[in-house]
């Protein structure tokens, strides 16, 4: 039970609750994971960010004894997942790709039974049982078939079954792939509020968008490999972070627009190209500060703006900011990143 | 128990604190194990619960076979005016084979299983693998009972008389219990083997017919060509038939029964192994 205690907090945030050294594991020739190293900050939530085939469920199942890496160490809440997995098991919460919840048994019944296996006493499993459900906001649905839930309710059966345990570090495989948005921000919202509560997390996730609303560091994975790895606004500013598109009233002063801001000397503005095929200004920020500078300069200037919206990198362009910048590291492409 | 450990450290001396943690910890001690059966035993049931259809299969299935043998090739085999006796005969055999059957739908629902989400988070939670399966053949085994009581309220319909008594005839579901239990391993293993659920039964079928034709169950093997009467003679299935028939119907019993037992304990010893190590491997 010991093991359970809810917000296991290290408040000096010095020992990573995960860490992970050189972990390899072939699946015959292919090398799902090819050496990687990450860690995960206790109380934090670490986003790992990778195309399909990157590595990442191999990674989550790794990390939760389903299968045992071929080489390195990782050691999740101080305990080695080879080592000492059965301990390692009461520590960790798992909600995987695809709802792993007993379809055939109702909300409740899945809840009671995880208690059970748990060795929570019955009493104690069913007060649980009543309350994940509270908290994830099921109690309509506790004693329908699963079968009957809707995509979000699923998840969030899923999430509520992950924590029936307390468990002190989360892994999220993926939490929101296949819902619409406001399934997703239902699941945002429910992983904001589990963080809140002090819980680490580790994300896997093809959403650049997924990693900003909820990682306080990225790791970018290819092919078995950590490519990049920081901060989220150290990592959005490396692959430039937002990008800002302006619709002028009048299309003809798009142009006369760019030129106004380019040579603004606005702080945090690199740039700004017009988009003549869009009918759009284009202009890279790092932060909100800088929308406003923009709107600011243009309104001061006289432009009028018919539409306005911010764009984010999506996960190919993020990856071609990383392998370019390691082409313009080693010189061979520097002109055309500059260009 | 180191609740006390945790209450008394402090944030600072935190890696301290998990060097301390006993090597032991986190064994799955036999109170515990049975409480996580008990709980997948639920979770089995409850499943039968909402799936009325396979539960109907278990059902239905002792009703027809026995309406069907009974009156389709009772009196072919035993001449028109002995169908009561082939009552006697067939329904006792029919006992054997429910178990099989019953036992081939395991390896089915295993491999189902499998190929759900749910399986990953019993394997990443701490429980002792082999409850699940364990959990699986306990409702099984029960189903499996459901069946023979069924078949042999059947059996009585058709006139179908107990000549020793009713020890006897318990001993005799016993027997069938255990064996088809037995038989339960070796559909887990090929369950976990094997892709699909198609393929289980696939796979089963093609064992299953030629051990249930060839066999005493339906009709007695006197008239077989000699190569077929020796296959039935080794036919675990005949042995079980013959034993539950004794049981029921009286006459000689021990060697079959010896047999049966024997039978089932080699499956028993060889399958159950390899069927939980290959769980455990799964991935």
């Amino acid at each position: 039970m010991a093991a359970m205690t809810p917000h296991d907090k290290n408040p000096g945030g010095r020992s990573p609750a995960v860490a992970v050294r050189g972990l390899v594991k072939h699946f015959g020739a292919t090398r799902a994971l090819d050496g990687v190293d990450l860690e995960v900050r206790e109380g934090t939530v670490l986003g790992v960010l990778g195309p399909n085939g990157a590595g990442k469920t191999t990674l989550v199942r790794c990390l939760s004894t389903l299968l045992v890496p071929d080489a390195g160490t990782a050691v999740v809440a101080g305990y080695d997942v080879v080592r000492q997995p059965r301990q390692l098991r009461r520590t960790i919460g798992l909600t995987g790709q695809y709802a792993s919840v007993d379809e055939k048994l109702s909300g409740w019944e899945n809840l009671y039974m995880i208690g059970r296996l748990l060795d929570l006493p019955r009493p104690a499993a069913r007060r649980r049982a009543d309350e994940m459900l509270e908290h994830f906001s099921l109690t309509d649905a506790a004693r329908r078939p699963v079968t009957q839930y809707s995509g979000g309710m699923r998840r969030r059966l899923d999430l509520a079954a992950s924590m029936i345990g307390r468990p002190s570090v989360l892994y999220l495989d993926e939490p929101t792939t296949g819902l619409d948005p406001r399934t997703r921000n239902e699941v945002w919202d429910e992983i904001r509020r589990m963080v809140a509560e002090g819980m680490t997390v580790l994300l896997t996730t093809q959403y650049m968008e997924e990693a900003e609303q909820l990682a306080d560091e990225l790791t970018v994975i290819d092919r078995g490999k950590v490519i990049a790895n920081g901060g989220v606004n150290e990592l959005k500013a490396r692959v430039g972070g937002r990008t800002l598109r302006i619709r002028p009233s009048d299309p003809a002063r798009l142009p006369e627009m760019a030129r106004a801001v380019r040579e603004s000397g606005l702080d945090g503005i690199a740039g700004a190209a017009a988009d003549p095929e869009k009918g759009v200004l284009q202009v890279p920020i790092l932060a909100d500060v800088q929308l406003t500078a923009v709107v600011g300069l243009l309104a001061s200037h006289g432009f009028g703006i018919a539409d306005i919206g911010t764009h984010l990198p999506s996960l190919d362009e993020v990856f071609l900011a990383i392998t370019g910048e390691k082409a313009t590291a080693s010189g061979a492409f520097a002109e055309e990143a500059v260009a | 128990m180191s609740t006390t450990v945790q209450a008394r450290t402090s944030a600072q001396d935190a890696p301290e604190r998990r060097q301390v943690r006993p090597a032991g910890e986190g064994r799955i001690g036999p109170r515990a194990h049975l409480r996580h059966i008990g709980a997948l035993v639920r979770r089995n049931v409850l499943q039968l619960k909402q799936d009325p259809q396979s539960m109907v299969d278990a059902l239905l299935m002792p009703i027809v076979f026995a309406l069907l043998f009974v009156y389709v090739f009772g009196g072919a085999i035993s001449g028109k005016d002995n169908r009561d006796a082939y009552v006697n005969y067939v329904v006792p055999g029919l006992m054997a084979m429910m178990g099989l059957s019953i036992a081939m739908a395991v390896g089915v629902g295993v491999n189902e299983d499998f190929k759900k989400g749910v399986m990953d988070r019993f394997r990443s939670m701490p429980i002792s693998r082999s409850s699940v399966l364990i959990a699986k053949i306990v409702v099984e085994i029960g189903r499996m009972a459901v069946a023979m009581v069924i078949l042999l309220g059947m059996g009585f319909l058709l006139g179908m008389e107990v000549r020793t008594s009713v020890l006897e005839l318990l001993a005799a579901m016993g027997l069938s219990l255990l064996f088809g239990a037995s038989l339960m391993w070796i559909f887990i293993l090929l369950g976990l083997t094997v892709q699909s659920p198609q393929a289980v039964q696939g796979m089963a079928m093609l064992v299953l017919l030629p051990l249930q034709f060839g066999s005493s169950i339906f009709a007695p093997t006197n008239t077989m060509p000699d190569w077929l009467r020796t296959f039935t003679e080794y036919n675990p299935l005949s042995n079980l038939a013959d034993a539950a028939r004794a049981l029921v119907n009286g006459g000689e019993l021990a060697s079959s029964v010896w047999w049966t037992l024997g039978w089932a304990v080699a499956i028993t010893v060889v399958t159950a192994p390899l069927a939980v190590g290959r769980f455990r491997r799964k991935t």
